[in-house]
């Protein structure tokens, strides 16, 4: 018995448009946010550009200097990379008088890993060398899984993990939020040594209230901005006023929200932070994955099965001939 | 059916190993050898142009994913004769095989090369590390699986050699399970090729970024098996002074043209439905390579429209490369022409890595001559084979 | 005038009688002050025969709600040294804290120097003053200070503020300013020339006499009357912590490992940023290296700037006014990464062309040279 190739093909087909049309029942949601997750709120108005920050967190990671300049005299990374965790990036238009003005002003942005909620790096990660911390939902690299496909690097919607290219023994680096210092009962090193506060510890739901407060306050508006730890109140808050914010606190909800919140006066397209969708893309690929491959392999072992069966036959049909030659 | 039997057994070709082709191809695998010993020693910042913008560069794009494809001869060609038992086919199975078996582990040697901590790679096949909702890990047990299935599948050649007839009988018996593996793996994880964009979101231009990936780069693997039979096919018999089978590709072409068509209407019709066809009218380079990619795949419909067409070696033989390229550079579009992490990066492959690729493809030939010449895998005739063996 | 014929000059020479200094002195110190104003070489020249030559002009001074710091800063002046210099170079007909006389007669001589020297003396003004009232919070003589600044400044050649009470009402004026001080300038009505701080530097007072003396008129003001020599740059411009700055290290409590090292003061609370003065360049008390608040290890208070001394509290972050991200600071968009060079832009055109021509080799050479298996499979001979 063979199926005609008419048939098979129609069957693929249709059971190809059934799968992409796949029922819900399969579809992977986007994972949720664990109650106590620690981050970051970093409001671009705060920051100064001072990069206090990019010191700081390459001495508590053990990080050598990275130079952009002939004259190698001190650490002047251009971006985050093997050597770099965290950054400090302007943006300049026109004659870059005013802060955080849209036009002829300038604006800074930190870059470093923003600990989605539903990470696409875990997601992607073949050996779990990525993993999602399921108290503190801090995103984590383990180098001692890791095999250096770099698949990470590229499936990050916001280009965080980077890689080692200029050595033997190469690892991906990105921000890990100083979670090697929570047992000696420290935090991440670039909001304790931030000046203004721009970069804030805490837990995210803190975090996210303070983000709200601060978008709710006219601009101009004395207030008190804390430094440090939010949870703790280890440092001294300063007073200022509020910039003129954007009604966007993002991180709330781009690819299922990340646990590094930020606030800007500047479009954050402008400053380098894409426009993403509430979906995260780790659950899109999960659900085709699940939807071809789960359930133990349903469909998969199913095809086998007919193949098995229209191969034996045939098989059998040829190794007669053979034996019959022989 | 009875009449699907009666073609002439498999054997050596025979002939001399040091031509002029094999010192070229054996010099070309030569460097790219010694490329890889400063890759391995100052790590592939060294020897190759991939950054953080583009941290997959032809190593993977090429030598893996589209490698893997064109070594989609042996499943295409399964496929035609075990499951659709088209037995006509059945003296191309293992020249295909041979190919495909090439294709297949030096794509897995490429991995290797590519991977940054090479040394923790059996970390993917580990229970506690393996990660089963990564696209990456579903492709490399697949591929490796199936590695290990052709070997098993292709070792009938060398078990004959090897006048091992007992173990060859045996073999036999289970080799209808071996071939319905060889059907479904690559049915996996060259689908999964594809899926392995998915998670790229954003990063992948609307004009290649689809939940159909799977589908796309299935159906072009199937077809890209077809075209590569054909093309190497018309290699061997040039290269090997040996009759080309006029019939068989043929009505191999027409199978490839019902798989092409298939693959075009569901591709545009995605474009369609996803709101993405007009982007193709957007100038710059996405959508230049666009047309370059959908030309390369229309021009065999246009080229073997005719029965007569099907008729002519030249013609096939064109169609057949235009539609390995078409695959080639469709997967070059998804993995690097469509692909930005964000602006300001740049990627072109360095001299040292071109010579890597071209060391392995160098190696692909040289290693398919090499056994040709000493295991019985094309199907001869007495006057072929001593036409081959006094060349 | 080169050096020489200035040397020989006979005024010079009287010059150095009079004032018990040789020549030589005598020309270090103008050659200093022409560099603190920025003035080119040939000023030298010009400033000391003013100084040598010259009427010595007359120089009413007022004080009013100030503290005297101002007049303490310039007696600790070297070079020149108040008694040896100041006073001979110019003529003090009037200053409350340096004359040995008091009451009616010190008052009587103020109006005798008035009127004989009437257009032609500088006012200088030093205190903030008070306008709530009708201004009876200040009175000197039974006049108030208001009627005191006007009658002095109506015959004025020139009236400078010195400090920043008399600029733009300093610590008197301190909200809620109980007695409603201001400044010299808005008690007069207009922008008057002002050298703000809290002491100010004497040499910028001192430099700004000569300048006048030499050229008949003031240096350069802003647009608020303060001689851009010495205000035009933020202190942070020129500040020796400010490679620590730019390196972010930062001192974050008084004591602590930073702070010993003479890191960056802004965190706690450095006015630097937005603050007018040279003192990073000019020091203060010729006492050496890093004699001044922020190299002793104290931030910055702003006492020039109107709105920040005795405004902001000492440890609030400063504004960083007017700061631009200096060239090299990482962009949003860095171009990152290798495109085609021309070796492997060759090489690739190389392989394609060989594959091309390959390719369309063999498609001629099939079914010209290459034999064609044409039969069908039943046909062929079973082997």
């Amino acid at each position: 018995m063979s199926i005609s190739r008419r048939d098979f093909l129609k069957g693929a087909l249709a059971g190809g448009a059934m799968l992409a049309t796949a029922a819900p029942a399969e579809a992977r949601e986007n994972l949720t946010m664990p109650d106590e997750a620690l981050g970051l709120l970093y409001d671009s108005t705060l920051c100064i550009g001072c990069k206090a920050c990019v010191a700081a967190c390459k001495d508590v990671n053990d990080m050598p200097p990275e130079f952009s300049s002939e004259s190698q005299l001190w650490d002047t990374p251009l971006d985050i990379s093997g050597k770099t965790l965290n950054v400090i990036k302007v943006y300049q238009d026109g004659n870059s008088a005013t802060k955080d003005s849209e036009k002829d002003g300038f604006a800074y942005m930190k870059v470093s890993c923003l600990h989605c909620v539903d990470p696409s790096c875990v997601s992607a990660c073949p050996v779990s060398a990525m993993t999602k911390d399921p108290v503190t939902g801090i995103v984590g690299y383990d180098k001692d899984a890791c095999i250096g496909c770099r698949y990470c690097v590229a499936a990050c919607p916001f280009g965080v993990p980077r890689f080692q290219y200029d050595t033997p023994l190469p690892q991906i680096s990105k921000c890990q939020l100083c979670k090697h210092r929570i047992g000696e009962g420290k935090y991440a090193a670039c909001a304790e040594v931030c000046p203004t506060g721009a970069t804030l510890y805490g837990k995210v739901k803190t975090l996210k209230a303070e983000a709200k407060r601060r978008v709710a306050l006219k601009p101009g508006e004395e207030t008190s901005f804390p430094r440090g730890n939010l949870d703790t109140h280890d440092q001294s808050p300063h007073t200022a006023k509020a910039a003129k914010y954007l009604p966007q606190v993002y991180g709330e909800k781009e690819v299922g929200g990340t646990q590094m919140l930020k606030l800007s006066a500047v479009p954050f397209e402008k400053l380098g932070m894409p426009t993403l969708p509430e979906r995260s893309y780790a659950a899109t690929s999960e659900t085709m994955q699940h939807t071809l491959y789960g359930n133990a392999l349903a469909l998969p072992l199913a095809f086998l099965g007919v193949l098995t069966y229209v191969a034996k036959r045939n098989v059998k049909h040829h190794d007669d001939a053979d034996d019959s030659k022989e | 059916m009875s009449a699907s039997h009666n073609h002439p057994a498999p054997a050596p070709l025979g002939g001399p190993l040091w031509t002029p082709t094999t010192k070229i191809l054996a010099a070309l695998v030569a460097i790219a050898g010694v490329i890889l010993l400063v890759r391995f020693i100052f790590g592939l910042g060294a020897v190759t142009n991939i950054n953080d913008g583009y941290t997959w560069g032809i190593w993977v794009v090429y030598d893996v994913v589209i490698g893997s494809a064109f070594a989609c001869g042996g499943y295409s060609v399964a496929l035609l004769v075990y499951i659709f038992n088209k037995g006509e086919y059945h003296p191309m199975v293992r020249p295909a095989l041979l190919a495909s078996l090439f294709g297949y582990t030096l794509a897995g040697a490429g991995v290797i090369f590519d991977l940054g901590r090479y040394w923790n790679f059996w970390h993917i096949f580990w229970p506690g590390y393996a990660q089963p909702n990564s696209v990456m890990f579903e492709v490399a047990v697949c591929i490796s699986a199936y590695i290990v299935v052709m070997w098993i599948e292709f070792s009938p050649a060398f078990l004959e050699k090897l006048g091992m007839k007992d173990v060859k009988k045996k073999l036999n018996k289970l080799l209808f399970f071996i071939i319905a593996l060889g059907t479904l793996l690559p049915s996996m994880h060259q689908s999964s090729l594809g899926s392995l964009l998915v998670v790229f979101g954003y990063q992948v231009h609307p004009l290649w970024q689809s939940i159909l990936l799977p589908l796309f780069y299935l159906m072009t693997a199937l077809t890209i098996g077809f075209a590569v039979v054909i093309f190497e096919a018309c290699l061997s018999s040039s290269g090997f002074k040996r009759p080309l089978e006029m019939h068989l590709l043929g009505k191999l072409s027409k199978v490839m043209l019902g798989m092409l068509a298939a693959y075009l209407v569901v591709r545009f019709g995605d474009l369609l439905v996803r709101g993405a066809l007009l982007s193709m009218f957007v100038p710059g380079i996405e959508a230049l390579m666009f047309w370059v990619e959908t030309a390369l795949f229309v021009a065999p419909l246009v080229l073997l429209w005719k029965e007569q067409s099907r008729r002519q070696p030249a013609r096939l033989f064109i169609a057949a490369s235009s539609l390995m390229l078409a695959g080639f550079i469709l997967r070059i579009n998804s993995f690097l022409v469509g692909y930005e992490t964000g602006p300001g990066w740049h990627y072109f492959p360095s001299v040292s890595e071109i010579m890597v690729s071209i060391g392995m493809i160098a190696l692909e030939v040289l290693g398919y001559i090499v056994l040709v010449r000493y295991l019985p895998i094309m199907s001869g005739n007495s006057e072929s084979a001593a036409v081959a063996a006094n060349k | 005038m080169d050096e020489n014929t200035i040397e020989n000059d006979e005024s010079l020479v009287a010059l150095e009688k009079r004032l018990g200094m040789s020549r030589r002195s005598f020309l270090q110190l103008i050659t200093a002050m022409a560099a603190t104003m920025g003035l080119p070489n040939d000023a030298v020249a010009a400033m000391a025969k003013a100084v040598a030559t010259k009427k010595r002009p007359s120089v009413i001074w007022l004080h009013f709600q100030e503290c005297t710091g101002c007049t303490e800063s310039l007696l600790r002046a070297e070079h020149p040294t108040l008694e040896k210099l100041i006073l001979d170079i110019i003529s003090l007909d009037y200053h409350e804290t340096l004359f040995a006389a008091a009451g009616h007669q010190a008052e009587a001589a103020r109006r005798a120097a008035m009127k004989a020297n009437k257009g032609k003396y500088i006012l200088v003004v030093e205190g903030a003053i008070p306008t709530k009232d009708n201004g009876i919070y200040c009175k000197i003589g039974g006049q108030t200070a208001i009627e005191m600044l006007k009658e002095c400044a109506a015959d004025a050649a020139a009236v400078i503020a010195i400090g920043s009470c008399a600029s733009w009402g300093g610590m008197p004026a301190t909200p809620p300013n109980p007695t409603g001080a201001k400044s010299a300038g808005e008690v007069l009505g207009k922008v008057i020339p002002n050298i703000p701080g809290c002491p100010p530097n004497p040499y910028n007072f001192l430099s700004t006499v000569v300048h006048f003396l030499t050229f008949g008129k003031l240096p350069d003001v802003d647009d608020i009357g303060r001689p851009k020599f010495a205000y035009s740059r933020l202190i942070h411009e020129n500040c020796e912590r400010r490679p620590h700055f730019d390196a972010s290290r930062f001192a974050m409590e008084f004591g602590d490992a930073g702070h010993k090292q003479g890191w960056c003061l802004y965190k706690l609370g450095c006015k630097g940023p937005e603050t007018y003065a040279n003192c990073p360049a000019i020091l203060f008390g010729d006492v050496g290296n890093a004699s001044w608040p922020v190299g002793t290890g104290h931030p910055c208070i702003g006492c020039t700037e109107k709105g920040i001394a005795f405004t902001k509290p000492i440890h609030a972050l400063a504004d960083l006014k007017t700061m631009r991200p200096p060239v090299g600071f990482p962009r949003v968009v860095e171009e990152q990464g290798v495109g085609a060079t021309i070796g492997a832009a060759v090489l690739t055109a190389a392989v394609a062309g060989a594959a091309f021509g390959a390719g369309a080799q063999m498609a001629k050479n099939l079914g010209k040279n290459v034999p064609l298996d044409e039969g069908k499979p039943e046909e062929r001979k079973p082997s």
